[in-house]
């Protein structure tokens, strides 16, 4: 190692070691304002990952853009196989479903939960229904084959499901920007939590800044310290905000899997990913390290010897 | 190593410190500065230690015009000046051995250069052994020992200090004196603050004495005159 590589070191390695000094002497406060940066990192981060869970559903269901076309009750068993063969021949049509009252009635049982108060009904209620998957996922095709179920008499309702996944899209697309927006004024925030924390030290310490700076203590030398206070502060709160949300994914963990379970989906939650997680630490450390640089250029050339 | 000429000092809002100062103290040379409270000592040496700037005239130190140094420039130059304080100025959360050891890091020296100056600068004031302690367990005499153990740690070329036995009896006083001449031995430039004239009766040494800022007399060190 060179000379002044060492040097260099062993400087970084004092200024270290006064840093963690400082926190360790105060061990409560530390963990308090560690605490309110991980809340406030905790907040956005945990969203995204709420926020990136239901794109995931609304992505998976990008494929599924088949509807439904509901008979009207009265109609014969043999008039509705000829309507389904009839859509089912059309160019723009890639399968037809005919879909029993008996076998809806089976399925809504199953899934909805609801079995006892059909039972109580007596009569089936549910008419035929034909489940059309387009052959492809284009508005103008799909809306083509709805007007043609329209203009049969015996189909009563034809309901396009993709319209409201086209709503709950764009509703996500508003939740990402709105979260976009949050996330940078909470970075604000934890930077000038920072910011303010390490103002305090600084005043605590302005005895010892001064006694530093008559002994020869360089800018640069007595900001070191402050630097990776803040720095630490950053990257211990984005520790504390990814444990906070693993432990709130991992208490919604149960719901959302019964949940998931009625509509029969295997879905669960996914977690912070490890790119997530790299985001968060590299971002926490960062805005605590920019909220120190902010304090120490405002307040340390304050503080000179007298 | 230290020349003021014609330096007036005035703080902000109040009357003139210093009115027109002028003397030289050569390398290697050591001196007190006496007069009465209020008379402007702390002030000539806040001069030299760059804590203040003169209002008028020019004051060099070690070379450099201290009116024309930048504010970067301000450290490098007070790491080549020792500083001794009436107050110690330690950092009470520090042990005795990182209180001697800040100039050194601050310097970049190594861990193990380091370790051996302090444990030399603990030992030419008598405090060796006393590293791990607090400063606040020593009494006020071992206190400014560490002090000026702090001070010349670096060794630097020059060694100011104001009041440095203020708050100390007469025994203690004279024994870190005497460590001053010590220091003035190994060729270390000296500035000493006193006012506690029957201390340095006894040492051999220039007096520089300052009365309402102006220096009323500077009498050569009394063994040496003709
Ligand atoms: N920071 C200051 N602001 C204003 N006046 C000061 C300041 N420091 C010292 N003085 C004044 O300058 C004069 C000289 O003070 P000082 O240099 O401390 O004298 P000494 O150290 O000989 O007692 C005194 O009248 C004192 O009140
Ligand atoms: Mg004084």
């Amino acid at each position: 190692m060179t000379r002044s590589l060492r040097r260099y070191l062993s400087l970084h390695a004092q200024s270290f070691a006064s840093a963690a000094a400082s926190l360790a002497r105060q061990p409560i406060a530390t963990l308090m304002t560690a605490l309110v940066i991980a809340i406030a990192l905790a907040l956005p981060a945990g969203l995204r990952v709420l926020v990136g869970n239901a794109s995931s559903i609304v992505g998976s269901w990008d494929t599924a853009v088949d509807f439904s076309a509901y008979l009207a009750a009265a109609v014969a068993p043999e008039r509705a196989r000829e309507i389904a063969e009839d859509i089912r021949r059309r160019a723009d049509v890639e399968a037809v479903r005919l879909v029993t009252p008996d076998e809806a009635l089976a399925d809504f049982r199953a899934r909805s939960g609801f079995g006892e108060a059909l039972d109580a009904l007596g009569e089936n209620p549910l008419p035929y229904t034909l489940v059309v998957r387009p052959a492809s996922g284009a508005a103008g095709d799909v809306e083509g084959i709805a007007a043609a179920l329209r203009e049969i008499d015996e189909v009563e309702l034809v309901q396009l499901d993709t319209e409201w996944v086209e709503r709950l899209r764009a509703l996500l697309g508003l939740a990402a920007r709105v979260l976009d927006v949050i996330t940078a004024l909470l970075a604000v925030g934890v930077a000038l939590v920072v910011g303010n924390t390490i103002r305090l030290e600084i005043l605590n310490r302005a005895a010892e800044i001064e006694v530093i700076k008559l002994v020869g203590g360089t800018d640069a030398f007595i900001r070191r310290p402050f630097l990776y206070l803040g720095l630490f502060y950053g990257f211990a709160g984005a520790v504390g905000a990814a444990v906070l949300i693993a432990v709130v994914l991992e208490l919604l963990a149960e719901p959302t899997a019964a949940v998931a379970a009625l509509y029969g989906s295997d879905f669960r939650l996914a977690g912070l990913s490890a790119g997530d997680a790299a985001v968060l630490f590299a971002g926490g450390a960062l805005l605590g390290l920019a909220g120190a640089a902010l304090a120490t250029a405002r307040h340390l050339r304050a503080i000179e010897p007298r | 190593m230290i020349r003021f000429e014609n330096v007036s000092k005035r703080y902000p809002g109040g009357r003139e410190a210093l009115r027109g100062v002028s003397f030289h103290l050569e390398r290697g040379e050591m001196a007190f500065l006496t007069g009465p409270s209020g008379a402007g000592k702390s002030t000539l040496l806040k001069l030299v230690t760059l804590i203040e700037k003169p209002t008028r005239g020019t004051v060099i130190v070690n070379g450099q015009n201290t009116s024309r140094l930048s504010r970067r420039a301000i450290p490098r130059f007070r790491q080549r000046i020792g500083v001794v304080f009436q107050d110690h100025k330690l950092l009470y959360d520090r042990s005795v051995f990182d209180n001697v050891a800040l100039p050194l890091v601050i310097l970049g020296l190594g861990p193990r250069e380091i370790e051996r100056r302090v444990r030399a600068a603990l030992d030419l004031v008598g405090l060796l052994g006393h590293e791990r302690d607090a400063p606040i367990t020593l009494s006020t005499g071992e206190q400014q020992r560490v002090g000026i153990a702090r001070a010349v740690a670096s060794r630097p070329d020059i060694l100011v200090a104001d009041e440095p036995t203020g708050n100390l009896d007469p025994e203690l006083s004279l024994e870190i004196m005497r460590l001053f001449e010590r220091f003035n031995e190994v060729g270390v430039t000296l500035l000493i603050a006193t006012h506690d004239l029957d201390l340095i009766e006894r040492f051999d040494k220039r007096r520089l004495r300052l009365v309402d800022g102006l220096i009323e007399s500077d009498t050569a060190a009394p063994g040496r005159a003709a």
